[in-house]
């Protein structure tokens, strides 16, 4: 299949102006600028349903729509912050299609009347970036970002910035913070940062693949987009296929095909890794609920894994075959979300330190079956009471594996009482523990 | 004047160029203060401090929140290996181990001749590439027990030459000059 | 008029503004929903997650707009998914909000184990034990028994020093980062921040010196939890064994309200004791803040060379005494002296310690020589003319108002009128700076008028009479900008100081920004006699205003009523002293020798010193009456802002001491005024008769309170802080002659000043510099050089200079210095600071010119090299 997006793969050089010219490049942005109002643009990017790859799949024409037409001053942020365990995509686009990536900002930028846009890139794609920078350095030499661009009246700057190391500056308010100067905290939203974002001023967060399927979009068509994916996930989608599987890798595929297929077939994932038996995938790195073999039929959509409670996020799909210990799996994940928890709301700074606390002694064997109990009830009240969603993240891996794997838990687990004073007795108005 | 603003100016301006509020700046002061110092030490907080007429309690805060920002001396080569879930699947757990022996110090640690530290990081979007890591920033990918020995080597062979190639931070921030 | 909403809380239905949060709204009806990290002061943050309730807002028709009604006939309410944190979520139109279903208590015990999961649980040694509010939220919602393994628990730091004043301990701490967001928010000193994260989220400060701010002490009351304890009360009482008593602080002209806590202490040998200072709310004076000095100076009331018995200098000892005998030698000598006596006031002494001395003066010795001892700052008439009108609350200054400040540094003089002010420009309102140097008003400010210093008379004339082209539509230089600013504001208050001003100029200053208030703008209305208006001064202390009203001046008595024959002032006496043309005088909580007014006891037969401590003047002295501390008395104050302010006794009297008015009362029975009076309420009825502006005002309206907003001090401490409430008196302020008959105020005729020098760097002086003494918070004094806490802070003699002036002097920072200014020669630790300095000119803290001197050349005379530069304390800004 000939990529929409990770176009590189079959045009050498991509990354430089030229040859992104040459292949059709800038004439989404040059079609804006000469056919359509930034109305006529918002309503293009609704009809095609572009939703955001970020992991919500929020419709990135009705997210620009929310931006007051008569505000002074406007800005678009490309979120290069990929920062989720088992998301590896946009790093590939940055490094090997920038200017789609520019372009589809530019474009967003114009919908919006934004003067400025910044992408702010996680600190360690500094060494991923340099394609980028070079292309925006093109891009402004050839009158494609700057003042009165391409000879319209339309003047919008252009810089990248540069995080530190931290998760949760992904999430779109954290970013804007971070971007500010401060430390990468999320804001309680009301106000969204489209009413008040970055320096109090609406602004527009995008994820680098939503933007790099705009220029698409505009030169072809909404229907043609439509015909891509299925009826509410339309277009194509990058999958970061990694973990217990013979190829792992970014692939693009229309929505809609299945996960079995992404994981045995040939044209992907080949198959699990010597060929032993599969057992379970994280379909959105470690934030979202673990599956197992009966979900693999599903359509990789924004819902497909819906009956099975998980959902297919930014779609980093993490195998795991039948010989991994998912008690350890699930620590891993939950030193994650330990380790990035920005520490700003009670529950999830709490939560995930006392979560990954009994995690741990369950797997070294030091926990009891109370602490099992103790383990569903901590992540269910975090649940619905943290400021974002990483908290909220944090207690899917617990949750799902209790239900598919508990009694790997209860393996580990001693039937003695605790003998570190941990009292895990589930409080009364709970319900009956799990066990 | 800081050595941070005698030593590149350009840099700086340039950078505080791309926003409409001087504090944006600072995760990128922080950067390049940290090549400069080493690590964040009390002169490189006050450094970007003052550049940026913020109080230092500001830059200690950043410095402590973000985990690329160094508040103990570290190696001259940081390697950085992903150790997070969907490398360890690959054995990223192991190959980090195995890095940690050969250069006969503890994970978080750093080699007595002062040139390595090793650390255990979180996901570096390179899974597909496990195990892997990043060594002053740069990506060094599909690693085993050999290529780790040539990049050791080929690191003390630079270190001892004294030649060595533009830091990921001063190549990156070098485009804020224009 | 704002917008009002109506919504409905657990069955309450209410109307509140638009834009109160929801448990803002919750509060006025006396509902409790918990908070931690919410604070009514601050900007809300959702952080803390304890406040979680379930909120639902009425279903409405998409097409029509209308709302959907249920089948009863009532609006449909949609509660969404799940809760909401009451303290960021706004009210709306027919919102319903349930604080008190199972869900809400559910997420409340369930936040709280998670809080606790963390926190020490050492309540029985904790500062804030007995007046928590975490302690207090976990006997009502929290879990019997930990499940959080205790090994687990956090092991930070229990002592962790911030600064010199605030102790952290860390294991406390709940991260709900309101100390932060006071400093940020409130005071603008981001000098605390949270580091690390996560688990690991931790309070810190880099500033130099630690918790570089002078409003450190606010946060310790806001702390929902012991994290944040002041050093010197650090496990030293448990608030269940205290006694709160009210009091007024003397310190700046402010006049915040505060609570003495005191109890007995066993190392004070069972005397009750002043154990803390903190706010106590008075929304129109302090809010629920204060600054540092006002809340740590207090320990000189217990320092131990406190005054205890009265003393006569016998064979040229001053030896102990009975009050019998000293005061009947005071007595007799000063009668003695009639023709030749004069006496001289501090400004800090009550309204009746001053009204019973120009008595005693006026009446008793027939003699017309008083005046404060420390005059700085004229204008008393014209702000008794145009001063901040009746009615005033800075807190209602914002959008459309404008504020002036000509000649100080307020943020050093007045912190919390800084701090109003600041908050006031935060709500929208614009700011005009005339000064001769920068402060930490100019980020503030719309325009700054800057001016040569000692020009600040003729830059506030420019001003005026630019405002007076600008009333034509003119808006050319910066001058009218500011100008149109000003008159064209809803309201206009403005401040001045006398900083490089001399008394006579402060005087004319004032003038000015009368005539400049009394300006009617295009609609025909100025600024006097309208509430949230007005002249103010920024007296060095309260009672500086009371020194005024009650006429401690040679002109004028009680109530500002003209005196034909006017007496000796302050300047004349000083001189009077030294030339032998004065044969006695007495001295009230002043010391004028300490702070080189003059130079001894001159050619004086008699000196009287009515005081605490044994100062410089006292020790030349041939009579010392021992007096007490404000805290072991009663009286009023009343403040810049007029407002006539009661104090209340709060430990025992100090050994024999006896409150000033007493002892002025004993005396003028000895005079023959008649009987002493037998309470100080009694003085103070006998003001109300002699001052028009106090009439009808008595100790029992003094302490009349009412309900204040927001409501602190309730059983639910997390709320407001542990500030007090205000049981015991709100105070009363005066109303100005524009107040009462705005059209008989009249503009004053000025003499326009001839040959002014310009706005903008002063002439270079040559060799020299030209030098200005400027006001510091922390400067030595009386009181504060017995304060055992911040006399470490005391800013020593030093000279601030721009580095650019200080190279070519070749003077590094900390070098010791030896000036040559005004006739003096001073040596002082050099301060070099680009941002505060100004070329050419050099700033002298915490050291005086002579009087009647307040800007001279300063020669360079030596410099004495420091190895290693010196610790030169921080002003902060
Ligand atoms: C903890 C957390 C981490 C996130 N990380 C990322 C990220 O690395 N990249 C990203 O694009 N979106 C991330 N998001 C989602 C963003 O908040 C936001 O929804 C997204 O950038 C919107 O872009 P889109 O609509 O184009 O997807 C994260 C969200 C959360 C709660
Ligand atoms: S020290 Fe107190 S005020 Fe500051 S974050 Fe901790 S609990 Fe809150
Ligand atoms: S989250 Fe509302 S009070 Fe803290």
């Amino acid at each position: 299949m000939a990529h929409i997006l990770l176009r590189h793969r079959e045009i050498d050089e991509l990354h430089k102006l030229d040859v992104y010219t040459d292949h059709g490049g800038y004439e989404g942005l040059k079609i804006c600028l000469q056919n359509h109002t930034p109305e006529a643009v918002i309503e293009l990017v609704k009809t095609a349903n572009i939703r955001g790859r970020g992991g919500a799949g929020f419709p990135a024409g009705i997210k620009w729509s929310f931006i007051p037409k008569d505000a002074e001053q406007t800005y678009v942020v490309i979120n290069a912050d990929e920062s989720e365990t088992g998301t590896f995509k946009d790093r590939e686009l940055l490094e090997g299609n920038p200017h789609q990536v520019i372009e589809g900002a530019l474009i967003a930028a114009y919908a919006v009347r934004a003067q400025l846009i910044y992408c702010y890139f996680r600190g360690e794609f500094m060494d991923s970036a340099y394609n980028f920078e070079q292309a925006l350095k093109d891009a402004y030499a050839n009158n494609l970002v700057g003042e009165n661009i391409l000879g319209s009246d339309f003047t919008c700057h252009f810089y990248s910035s540069y995080g530190a190391g931290a998760y949760i500056c992904g999430e779109e308010t954290a970013l804007l913070a971070s971007l500010a100067g401060d430390i990468g905290q999320p804001w309680s939203k009301p106000p969204f940062p489209a009413q008040a974002g970055l320096y109090g001023k609406p602004t527009v967060v995008n994820n680098v693949e939503t933007l790099a399927n705009v220029p698409p979009v505009i030169v072809n068509g909404a229907e043609w987009y439509l015909e891509i994916g299925t009826g509410d996930s339309p277009g194509p989608k990058i999958v970061c296929l990694s973990g217990h599987v013979k190829r792992p890798g970014n692939y693009e595929v229309p929505m809609g095909i299945t996960y079995r297929e992404l994981i045995f077939g040939e044209e992907y994932g080949g198959g699990i890794l010597g060929d032993k038996g599969f057992k379970a995938l994280l379909p959105s790195g470690g934030s979202g609920p673990v599956v197992t073999e009966n979900a693999l039929d599903a359509p990789l959509t924004f819902d497909g894994l819906k009956p099975f409670d998980s959902l297919m996020g930014s779609a980093s799909c993490i195998v795991m075959d039948e010989d991994t210990d998912m008690v350890w799996a699930t620590l891993k994940m939950i030193k994650f979300f330990e380790h990035e928890s920005c520490g700003k709301c009670t529950p999830c700074r709490e939560g995930t330190f006392w979560l990954e606390r009994v995690l741990e002694d369950v797997y070294r064997g030091r926990g009891t079956q109370k602490d099992i109990a103790l383990l569903e009830n901590v992540a269910k009240n975090m649940q619905g009471r943290c400021l974002c969603a990483l908290g909220e993240f944090a207690t899917s891996p617990i949750l799902s594996t209790l239900i598919h794997f508990l009694d790997e838990y209860k393996a580990k687990v001693t039937v003695a009482p605790s003998t570190n004073g941990a009292d895990g007795s589930t409080r009364q108005r709970e319900a009956a523990p799990v066990a | 004047m800081g050595r941070l603003r005698q030593k590149h100016s350009d840099i700086i301006d340039g950078v505080l160029a791309r926003y409409p509020e001087k504090k944006s700046a600072i995760l990128a002061l922080m950067h390049l203060a940290q090549e400069e110092y080493g690590y964040m030490n009390q002169e490189a907080m006050q450094d970007v401090a003052d550049i940026l007429g913020v109080d230092s309690t500001h830059v200690l805060s950043l410095a402590g929140f973000y985990s690329l920002y160094y508040e103990q001396p570290v190696g001259k080569y940081v390697l950085e290996i992903c150790t997070d879930l969907a490398c360890a699947l690959r054995g990223a757990d192991e190959f980090a181990e195995t890095a940690c022996r050969k250069l006969g110090i503890e994970m978080d640690g750093t080699t007595e001749d002062g040139l390595f530290t090793v650390k255990g990081v979180m996901c570096l979007a390179a899974c597909d590439r496990a195990p892997m890591l990043q060594c002053n920033l740069k990506y060094v990918e599909d690693l085993d027990e050999a290529k780790f020995d040539a990049l050791i080597e080929r690191l003390r062979q630079e270190a001892a030459s004294g030649e060595e190639e533009p830091s990921v931070v001063h190549r990156i921030l070098a485009y804020a000059k224009d | 008029m704002t917008d009002l909403v109506t919504l409905t809380i657990d069955g309450i239905e209410l109307t509140v503004p638009k834009g109160t949060y929801v448990v803002d709204a919750a509060k006025r009806v006396n509902i409790d929903i918990p908070v931690f990290c919410h604070h009514p002061k601050m900007e809300p943050v959702g952080m803390c997650r304890m406040c979680l309730v379930e909120i639902g807002t009425p279903v409405r028709d998409r097409s029509t707009g209308e709302v959907v009604l249920n089948e009863e006939g009532a609006p449909q309410i949609n509660f969404g998914k799940g809760l909401q944190t009451g303290c960021t979520v706004p009210v709306s139109e027919g919102m319903v909000v349930r604080t008190n279903t199972d869900v809400v208590t559910d997420a409340r015990d369930d936040i709280l184990e998670f809080l606790l999961t963390s926190h020490p649980l050492d309540c029985p040694i904790c500062d804030k034990g007995g007046e928590c509010p975490l302690q207090n939220l976990t006997m009502r919602h929290g879990p019997g028994a930990s499940r959080m393994d205790f090994t687990n628990k956090a092991q930070l730091a229990k002592h962790y020093p911030l600064g010199q004043l605030i102790v952290l301990d860390r294991e406390r701490c709940i991260q709900c980062a309101r100390c932060i967001r006071f400093q940020d928010e409130i005071v603008d000193d981001p000098v605390l921040a949270f580091h690390n994260r996560g688990r690991y989220l931790q309070i810190v400060t880099n500033s130099e010196p630690g918790f570089d701010s002078i409003f450190s002490g606010n946060t310790t009351d806001i702390c929902p939890v012991g994290a944040l304890t002041t050093t010197d009360f650090r496990f030293a009482a448990r608030p269940w064994e205290m006694t709160p008593v009210a009091s007024i602080c003397t310190h700046c002209p402010v006049g915040c309200n505060t609570t003495l806590s005191t109890r007995p202490e066993a190392a004070a040998g069972g005397r009750t004791v002043i154990k803390r200072v903190m706010p106590r709310q008075n929304e129109m004076v302090n809010e629920i803040w204060m600054c540092d000095k006002g809340r740590f100076v207090h320990h000189y009331a217990d320092a131990p060379d406190r005054l205890t018995q009265p003393l006569v200098r016998k064979n040229g000892e001053l030896v102990e005494s009975s009050w019998d005998e000293a005061l009947e030698l005071v007595a007799r000598r000063l009668q003695e002296h009639k023709d030749s006596v004069a006496g001289l006031s501090g400004d800090r002494l009550s309204n009746e310690d001053m009204f019973l001395f120009q008595r005693l003066f006026r009446e008793g010795l027939d003699s017309p020589n008083i005046d404060q001892a420390q005059a700085r700052l004229g204008g008393g008439d014209v702000v008794a003319q145009v001063g901040l009108s009746h009615g005033s609350n800075l807190a209602g200054l914002g959008k459309g108002d404008a504020i002036l400040v000509v000649a100080s540094d307020m943020h050093q003089e007045a912190p919390v009128w800084w701090l109003r002010v600041k908050q006031a420009i935060d709500r929208g309102a614009q700011l005009v700076l005339l000064n001769a140097r920068p402060t930490r008003l100019d980020k503030f400010a719309t325009h700054i008028l800057p001016y040569a210093p000692g020009g600040a008379v003729e830059q506030t004339h420019r001003l005026l009479n630019a405002a007076r082209v600008a009333l034509d539509g003119e808006e050319a230089d910066p001058l009218q900008a500011a100008s149109v600013t000003l008159v064209q504001a809803r309201h206009l208050v403005a401040f001045y100081g006398g900083e490089g001003l001399t008394l006579d100029q402060t005087e004319a200053l004032a003038r000015v920004l009368a005539n400049l208030l009394l300006l009617k703008n295009d609609e025909g209305v100025n600024h006097a006699g309208r509430a949230n208006n007005g002249l103010v001064a920024i007296w060095p202390h309260n009672n500086t205003q009371g020194a005024w009203d009650m006429g401690i001046r040679p002109d004028a008595g009680p109530g500002y009523q003209p005196l034909d024959e006017p007496g000796m002032d302050a300047a004349q006496i000083y001189d009077a002293v030294s030339s032998g043309n004065l044969r006695a005088l007495y001295v009230m909580g002043a010391d004028p020798i300490g702070d080189e007014l003059m130079a001894d006891r001159g050619q004086l037969d008699f000196l009287v010193v009515q005081e605490l401590f044994l100062t410089a003047t006292a020790r030349e002295a041939d009579v010392v009456l021992p007096a007490r501390s404000w805290a072991e008395r009663e009286g009023t104050f009343t403040t810049g802002e007029r407002r006539v302010q009661r104090f209340y006794p709060a430990i025992p009297v100090v050994g024999e001491s006896l409150s000033d008015w007493q002892i002025l009362a004993r005396l003028g029975e000895q005079l023959g005024l008649g009987k002493p009076p037998y309470a100080a309420g009694l003085v103070f009825r006998d003001i109300a008769q002699a001052v028009p502006q106090y009439e009808g005002m008595s100790f029992r309206e003094l302490a009349r309170v009412e309900e204040q907003w927001p409501r602190v001090g309730d059983d639910d401490l997390y709320y407001g802080g542990t500030s007090y409430d205000n049981k015991s008196g709100i105070g009363l302020q005066w109303p100005s002659a524009a107040d009462n008959t705005d059209a008989s105020v009249e503009m004053y005729e000025l003499t326009p000043p001839a040959g002014a020098p310009a706005a903008g760097t002063p002439e270079p002086p040559g060799e020299s510099l030209m030098a200005i003494p400027i006001t510091v918070l922390y400067r030595s004094g009386t009181l504060i050089d017995h304060s055992k806490v911040l006399s470490t802070r005391i800013i020593p003699p030093s000279l601030l200079l721009h580095p650019a002036d200080a190279a070519r002097y070749d003077v590094q920072h900390g070098d010791m210095v030896t000036v040559e200014v005004a006739g003096r020669s001073v040596r002082l630790a050099a301060y070099l600071d680009a941002d505060n300095g100004v070329r050419e000119l050099a700033l002298l803290r915490g050291a005086l010119l002579p009087p009647g001197v307040a800007i001279a050349p300063l020669q360079i005379v030596d410099v004495e090299k420091q190895a290693a530069p010196v610790e030169v304390q921080t002003v902060p800004g």
